[in-house]
């Protein structure tokens, strides 16, 4: 008996799932775009304390505590019965970014949500991203009041690496932001190798 | 006198036993492959005689995934942490309870699930 083997017949194809991360610094829009396009839902997570959080958590009387709870939450596009797209917003602070290994892992690309009164608040996602070679483009979200930016200017400003696909974005519209995932993708597409002829 | 809404009552006073209690500590499964977070898991039938060493939090959890289900859907639909939930997955597992699909390791080159969800976003 061999309580180990799993009958694939027994269930239907199991779904496919994606995800795509949505960064950008504190008040970018992030969660405004997720929820734009997605069922949204609540995740806790229970994340390892590290220095980082020393100072900002307060860990007095509390020695042997070595975790905290992140609340976050993420958005579920159900595409087909058997495709699941997951959007992943970034936590913003600074001392949450041991979390970003982990939500990029598997990731299709991201979405670097851009406000062009704070540009300097991308620069650490767009490293980020870049470092590791993962697919992302910047999107720029019309904030009410903020000057209208030349995509150009945006690639300058960010140095971002040549190809990387500047577009407009308002993060409270549906069809603004599919068309935000759908460059997303087809960028990722273009940077996926292509199968020998 | 105090207002009621300054006050928290059941779920929303949080949970009564810490996160970590119910895994007995551990933070990181005992063995097994990483569990990430858009994995899929599946109850993988009936329970095995080693199961009776489970506890109710993971009887809890294979409830939830009698049908196919990722694991950050399945922290949201227990209300538990994902990294707890990801102990708790381990054990089930070891055990043979379940049976953990996993997504494509690193970063998503495939082609077809690219496209699948080109044309997914496209119909929307």
């Amino acid at each position: 008996m061999d309580y180990r083997h799993f009958d694939r017949d027994a269930v239907n194809a199991p779904p496919a799932t994606a995800k795509i991360l949505i960064a950008g610094g504190f008040g970018a829009g992030k969660t405004t775009l997720v929820s734009a396009i997605s069922e949204i839902r609540p995740l806790r997570t229970e994340e390892e304390l590290t220095d980082r959080g020393v100072g900002i958590d307060d860990v007095s009387g509390v020695d042997r505590k070595t975790t905290t709870t992140v609340a976050m939450d993420f958005g579920r596009i159900t595409m087909r019965a058997d495709l699941t797209l997951y959007l992943f917003g970034t936590p913003g602070q600074e001392r949450f970014w041991f979390m970003w290994d982990e939500l990029s892992y598997g990731a299709i690309g991201a979405v670097v949500l851009a406000d062009t009164r704070r540009l300097a608040d991308s620069f650490a996602a767009v490293d980020y991203f870049e470092t590791r070679s993962i697919p992302f483009l910047v999107a720029v979200n019309r904030f009410d009041g903020a000057p209208v930016t030349d995509p150009e200017d945006v690639a300058i400003a960010l140095d971002l690496l040549p190809g990387t696909p500047v577009v407009p974005c308002d993060a409270r519209q549906r069809e603004s932001v599919k068309g935000v995932l759908v460059s997303l993708v087809k960028h990722a597409l273009t940077r996926s190798p292509q199968p020998a002829a | 006198m105090s207002a009621p809404k300054d006050r928290w009552f059941d779920r929303e006073a949080g949970p009564i036993v810490r996160p970590y209690a119910v895994t007995r500590g551990r933070t990181t499964p005992d063995s097994g492959p990483y569990i990430g977070l858009i994995d899929v898991v599946v109850a993988a039938g009936p329970l095995p005689p080693s199961g009776g060493r489970l506890g109710r939090e993971h009887r809890r959890l294979l409830d939830h995934c009698q049908q196919p289900v990722t694991v950050v859907d399945l922290a949201s639909d227990a209300d538990l942490p994902v990294g707890v939930v990801r102990v708790l997955l381990g054990d089930l597992s070891e055990c043979g309870a379940l049976q953990i699909i996993s997504s494509p390791p690193g970063r998503v080159t495939n082609e077809r699930l690219l496209r699948d969800v080109l044309n997914g976003l496209q119909a929307l």
